[in-house]
């Protein structure tokens, strides 16, 4: 096995353990990161929002949202480790996808 | 340590946007002249790694999380300039896909995470390790201490973005507009979370790398200059 092989090997055994980055937070009570609150998040914390942040916040809407399903908000881990290991793995594709284009592209002209 | 939209003021964002234009434009001409045939799937292993890495969040004492983004081990691997387009491509996925930083603050999200972070981890391992065996254990040291390095740096320049932020931008009766939180909160939030724990977690993970690395092909530890 090539060492490149390898390595996507790993990778894809990082992929299968990548719930642990929602267990091990929920099982220490861990919240959101620090500086990446949400809004509703924000007025718990505060009592109010940031004007900036009300009008900016919702400015993208991201098909995969944190790296779980649109409506399954509130489901268990085990659904929501499911759609973490799937956002895991269309992540890795598409980031696969360009990066080896990159690479291509650059490698190429100095060829 | 991906700042969200509306988080940083839109001048902000347009700064560091501004900034991030001419490296990314140095990044490709420097990695044209280095990068190899041979090295370039690694750009995409580089990027894969690094993603999946920064979704092992771990809990940070205080409430929240953080993860280790195994920027520093691309670096020194591929060089820094080649781990910032693989750090700029997870990154710039990481926000459109799954909402992770925002879209007005990826020029300050890939200043902090991909420029901060691999070039001064990846000079701080170039000065320890210096000359010494591809194979050494010296060379594992330097990765960790670049590593750690390199994610607490990165940590501090996303506090002081967040810290600025209620200082410059207040409605008149000083209500913050943007991020709530200034420097002597957001500062030793972000920076004690990494000196603490993350720091460590990214350690662990480029040591071990390395270790491994050297086994396979030790060839890599010469920063991608070979």
């Amino acid at each position: 096995m090539t060492l490149a092989k390898k390595l996507w090997a790993g990778i894809g055994a990082l992929i299968l353990l990548s719930p642990l980055g929602l267990i091990l937070p929920d099982r220490f009570r861990a919240g959101t990161a620090w500086g990446e609150w949400g809004v509703d998040e924000l007025q718990k914390m505060r009592g109010s929002v940031p004007q900036g942040i009300l009008k900016l916040s919702d400015l993208w809407k991201a098909p995969l949202p944190d790296y779980a399903f649109q409506g399954w908000e509130g489901k268990d881990l085990f659904h929501s480790s499911f759609a973490y290991v799937v956002s895991a793995v269309a992540g890795i594709a598409i980031i696969a996808g360009v990066a080896l284009l990159i690479g291509k592209v650059l490698v190429k002209e100095h060829e | 340590m991906h700042i969200p939209d509306g988080y940083l003021s839109p001048a902000t964002c347009g700064v560091f946007g501004a900034v991030m234009i001419p490296i990314w434009m140095a990044a490709s001409k420097r990695v044209k002249k280095t990068l190899k045939v041979r090295q370039a799937p690694f750009l995409a292993i580089g990027a894969a790694f690094s993603f999946v890495i920064m979704m092992f969040n771990v809990p940070i004492p205080g409430g929240s999380t953080g993860h280790a983004v195994g920027g520093v081990l691309v670096a020194l691997l591929l060089g820094p300039w080649a781990a910032c387009i693989a750090l700029t491509v997870a990154l710039v996925i990481q926000a459109l896909l799954f909402g992770d930083g925002g879209i007005t603050a990826i020029g300050a999200n890939c200043f902090n995470i991909a420029v901060v972070l691999p070039f001064t981890g990846y000079y701080v391992y170039r000065l320890i390790s210096s000359n010494s065996p591809a194979g050494s254990r010296r060379r594992v040291i330097a990765a960790g201490a670049g590593a750690y390095v390199g994610i607490c740096l990165a940590a501090l320049c996303t506090g002081i973005e967040f810290g600025l932020q209620p200082l410059l931008y207040h409605t008149a009766n000083g209500q913050p507009l943007y991020s709530p939180y200034g420097l002597n909160v957001a500062v030793p939030a972000m920076v004690l979370g990494h000196l603490l724990v993350i720091g460590w977690v990214e350690v662990l993970v480029t040591a071990l790398a390395v270790k491994y690395l050297q086994k396979q092909d030790a060839v890599f530890f010469d920063g991608g200059r070979s």
